[in-house]
C-alpha cells in the first residue's frame, strides 16, 4: 500500500464524496443530507415541477418550518400574515407532492433547522450536509462538511443529490488553554471574527482545534461552527471525538447498536492526520478572551465588555472613516462611551447560534433569584420543541418567567426580522444571535451580539453588563 | 437564465465594504414564492424612509443611477445570508454586474446561477471605477465577458480573471442541472458503493 499524503478532516470528507472530477477541476460532490425550510425552497420546487424532475433522495432530505412563524401562542390559531402563510402552505404542498419527510409546525420536534438536525441524530460525522441557509455551517460541529447554498443549488441537490463545487482551502483556528470564568463558545467565536475579520475565512473551510475547543460540549461547538460564515468561511468543523459519539448515542434518530459501532469505527479515521497542510493557521490564547460584545454593524466590530466605544477619526482611509461614522450614527454611539453604560430596550436569547438547552441553562442560572430591569423586554426562545420540553422538565421556564423573561415557542424569532418578533426603529438589543447588520432585527434596530450569559446579565442590569459581576446565586 | 456576453451601461458607485445581503434585500421581503418582483425592495432600508417615501440621498434614487446596470463597491460584497433573493433583486432592478475587490462565497455562486456577473478587481482599480461611476451618464462602463475586460470611459481596458467553466455557462446562459443529469450513471455507482459501506446514511 502506498503511503498517502497526510490529509485534513475536510480533505477526507471531500475525497469520500467526489462522484466525478470535471476536466477543469470542479468536483461533482455527493450530498448526504439536505435540510430545507420554507424561505429558500419554493422557487426550487417550482423549477423541478417545470422541468418534470423528481426529488432524487427523499430519505436524505428533511423539511421544517422555522423562519416565518410567530413564537407566541398565535401559532396554534394559524399564521396571521398572508405572505408568511402562503410560504408555509407552499412548503406543505411541495413536501406532499414530492414525498419529502416533513416536520409540521405543531409537531413536538419542530424547531430551527440547525438545532433539529443534530438534535434528532440526522447530522452525523463524515457527512456532507447542505441547506439553503448560510448558518448550515453549524452542523460542522458534528465533524461534518456542512455549508449554506442558494436556491438554484437547492434545486440542483433536490434533482441530483450532488453539487458542482471547487475544493476549498484549509484553515486551522486553534484556541489553546482554558477559557476564563464567564466566557463561552460565543465569546470565542466573536473573538476569532474580531481577529480575522468578516472576510478572513473567504474561500476556506475552518477546522477549529486546540484544547479549549476539545473541552467544549456539542452545543458550544455548534455555536462556534455556526458563526464561521460571519468570519467569511463557507464552513467550520470540529473533529469528531468521544464527546460527539456520546451525543449521537443519545439522539432519537441516530444509528444504534451495531450500525453505531460500525459508524464510529469510520468516524475515528476522520480527524486530521499529523503533518497535514493548512493554507492558513490562526492561534488564540483562550485565557486572553474576555466576554465579548459587538458595538457596530458588522460582527467584526467587536470588543471586550470592559472596553469603550472606539473613535472613527482614528481611521486613516477616507472611505473607511466615512463608513465608520455611519456605523456610529446608526448605532447611536459616542466615541469613548463605556459599552457597559449602553441602556437596553430588548434582550433576545435564541437563534440557531444560542438556543440549545445548554444556553438556556446558563441564562436561567443567572436569572435565578433576580429580576429583569424595568423597561427591558427579555425573550427566551428555545431552538426546538424538544429543547422547550427539556427546559420545562428542568423547571427552567419557571425560573426565567419568575425573573420576568418571556418564555416562547421554538423558531428563528428575533434573529432576522421576518416574523412578528422584531425591533422597532431605534431600539437597542443585546442578542445571542449572529448578525448585527443594519436592520437585521427590524428596520432601525440596534443589535449588540453577546453570549447567553452576557444577555441574561444585561437583561437584569438594564444595560450591557459584565457577566462576571452576575455569577449564579445559590439555588437554595 | 439569460446569457451574459457584453454589457455597456451606467455604473452606480457604492463606496462601502461589507455590503451584506440583509442590506441588498431585507428578510421581511423574502416571503414571495416567485423569483421576480424583488427589485422594488432592493436596498429597501436605504432607498426608502420610514414613511415609505424615497430617500433622495441614496444613489439608486438619483439620476441617472435609477437606470444603473452595474454596481461598484468595496470588499466582501454579498456577505451574510445565503438568500438567492439578493441576486434576484439586483437582476430585477436591472443590475447585471457587480464590480468589487472580493465577494462572499455564497453570493458569488448565486450570482453566476442567475446571469449576474461578479467581477473581482483590486481595490485601487475599484476606487478608479468608483470615480468614473460618479460621472454618471457621461461615463458608461463596458463589461466584456467574452474578452474578459472592463472598459473604462477613457477607453482604458482592465483585464479580469474568471473561472472558465462559469464563464462558459454564463456566455451561453446554461442551466447546470441538465449537465449534471448526464452524470447519472456515476451518481448511481457512487450511491451503490456508499450504501454498502455506510448503510446508516440510507433509508432514514
Amino acid at each position: 500500500m502506498s503511503a498517502q499524503k497526510p490529509r485534513t478532516l475536510f480533505d477526507k470528507i471531500w475525497d469520500a464524496h467526489v462522484v466525478e472530477t470535471l476536466p477543469d477541476g470542479t468536483a461533482l460532490l455527493y450530498i448526504d443530507l439536505h435540510l430545507t425550510h420554507e424561505v429558500t425552497t419554493p422557487q426550487a420546487f417550482d423549477g423541478l415541477r417545470a422541468a418534470g424532475r423528481k426529488v432524487r433522495r427523499p430519505d436524505a432530505t428533511l423539511a421544517v418550518i422555522d423562519h416565518n412563524i410567530a413564537t407566541d401562542a398565535s401559532r396554534y390559531t394559524g399564521i396571521v400574515d398572508p405572505e408568511s402563510r402562503l410560504q408555509v402552505e407552499t412548503l406543505e404542498k411541495n413536501v406532499a407532492e414530492f414525498g419529502v419527510p416533513f416536520i409540521p409546525l405543531l409537531d413536538a420536534r419542530q424547531g430551527i433547522v440547525h438545532v433539529i438536525g443534530p438534535e434528532l441524530g440526522r447530522s452525523l460525522p463524515g457527512m456532507t450536509i447542505v441547506c439553503g441557509d448560510s448558518h448550515t455551517s453549524t452542523h460542522g460541529a458534528m465533524g461534518a462538511l456542512a455549508f449554506g447554498i442558494g436556491t438554484s443549488e437547492v434545486e440542483h441537490v433536490l434533482a441530483t443529490q450532488t453539487l458542482l463545487q471547487k475544493p476549498a482551502k484549509n484553515m486551522r483556528v486553534a484556541v489553546e488553554g482554558n477559557l476564563a470564568v464567564g466566557c463561552s463558545a460565543k465569546d470565542v467565536t466573536l473573538a476569532i471574527i474580531g481577529k480575522i475579520g468578516t472576510a478572513g475565512g473567504t474561500g476556506h473551510v475552518i477546522e477549529y482545534a486546540g484544547d479549549a475547543i476539545r473541552g467544549l460540549d456539542m452545543a458550544g461547538r455548534m455555536t462556534l461552527c455556526n458563526m464561521s460564515i460571519e468570519g467569511g468561511a463557507r464552513a467550520g468543523m470540529v473533529a469528531p471525538d468521544q464527546t460527539t459519539f456520546d451525543y449521537i448515542a443519545r439522539t432519537p434518530n441516530g444509528p444504534k447498536g451495531e450500525a453505531l459501532d460500525r459508524a464510529i469505527e469510520w468516524w475515528r479515521t476522520l480527524p486530521t492526520d499529523a503533518g497535514a497542510h493548512f493554507d492558513r493557521i490562526v492561534t488564540l490564547a483562550a485565557h486572553e478572551i474576555a466576554p465579548q460584545v459587538t458595538w457596530g454593524t458588522s460582527p467584526e466590530d467587536v470588543l471586550p465588555i470592559t472596553a469603550a466605544v472606539p473613535d472613527p477619526e482614528a481611521v486613516e482611509d477616507e472611505a473607511r472613516r466615512e463608513q465608520f461614522r455611519r456605523k456610529m450614527q446608526y448605532m447611536g454611539l459616542t466615541p469613548g462611551q463605556r459599552l457597559q453604560d449602553l441602556p437596553l430596550d430588548v434582550v433576545f436569547i435564541g437563534s440557531c447560534t444560542n438556543s440549545r438547552i445548554e444556553d438556556i441553562r446558563v441564562a436561567a442560572s443567572i436569572a435565578r433569584g433576580r429580576k429583569v430591569a424595568e423597561g427591558v423586554r427579555a425573550l427566551v426562545v428555545p431552538g426546538s420543541g424538544l429543547v422547550k420540553k427539556q427546559a420545562e422538565a428542568e423547571g427552567l421556564d419557571r425560573i426565567l418567567q419568575e425573573a420576568g423573561f418571556e418564555w416562547r415557542e421554538a423558531g428563528c424569532s428575533m434573529c432576522l426580522g421576518m416574523n412578528p418578533d422584531k425591533l422597532t426603529p431605534g431600539q437597542r438589543s443585546a442578542s445571542t444571535s449572529n448578525r448585527n447588520f443594519e436592520g437585521r432585527q427590524g428596520p432601525g434596530g440596534r443589535t449588540h451580539l453577546v453570549s447567553p450569559a452576557t444577555a441574561a446579565a444585561s437583561a437584569i442590569a438594564g444595560h450591557l453588563a459584565d457577566v462576571r459581576d452576575y455569577q449564579p446565586k445559590d439555588a437554595h | 437564465m439569460e446569457a451574459f456576453t457584453t454589457l455597456t451601461g451606467i455604473a452606480a458607485p457604492m463606496p462601502k465594504a461589507n455590503v451584506d445581503t440583509d442590506q441588498i434585500i431585507p428578510a421581511r421581503f423574502l416571503k414571495s414564492i416567485s423569483r421576480t418582483g424583488f427589485g422594488k425592495n432592493l436596498f429597501a432600508n436605504f432607498r426608502f424612509r420610514e414613511d415609505g417615501s424615497e430617500n433622495p440621498d441614496f444613489v439608486l434614487n438619483q439620476e441617472p443611477y435609477r437606470k444603473a446596470e452595474i454596481l461598484i463597491a468595496f470588499e466582501n460584497f454579498g456577505c451574510g445570508s445565503s438568500r438567492e433573493h439578493a441576486p434576484w433583486a439586483l437582476l430585477d432592478f436591472g443590475i447585471r454586474c457587480v464590480i468589487a475587490p472580493d465577494f462572499a462565497d455564497i453570493f458569488h455562486n448565486n450570482s453566476f446561477k442567475n446571469g449576474v456577473l461578479p467581477v473581482k478587481l483590486p481595490r485601487e482599480v475599484c476606487a478608479q471605477l468608483m470615480e468614473d461611476a460618479k460621472m454618471g451618464g457621461n461615463a458608461r462602463i463596458t463589461v466584456d465577458l467574452e474578452r474578459q475586460v472592463v472598459v473604462r470611459p477613457s477607453g482604458e481596458e482592465i483585464p479580469f480573471q474568471i473561472d472558465p467553466l462559469r464563464r462558459h455557462l454564463l456566455l451561453n446562459g446554461l442551466d447546470d442541472i441538465g449537465q449534471t443529469m448526464q452524470h447519472a450513471p456515476a451518481i448511481d455507482g457512487f450511491e451503490a458503493k456508499q450504501r454498502a459501506a455506510q448503510p446508516w446514511l440510507y433509508g432514514a
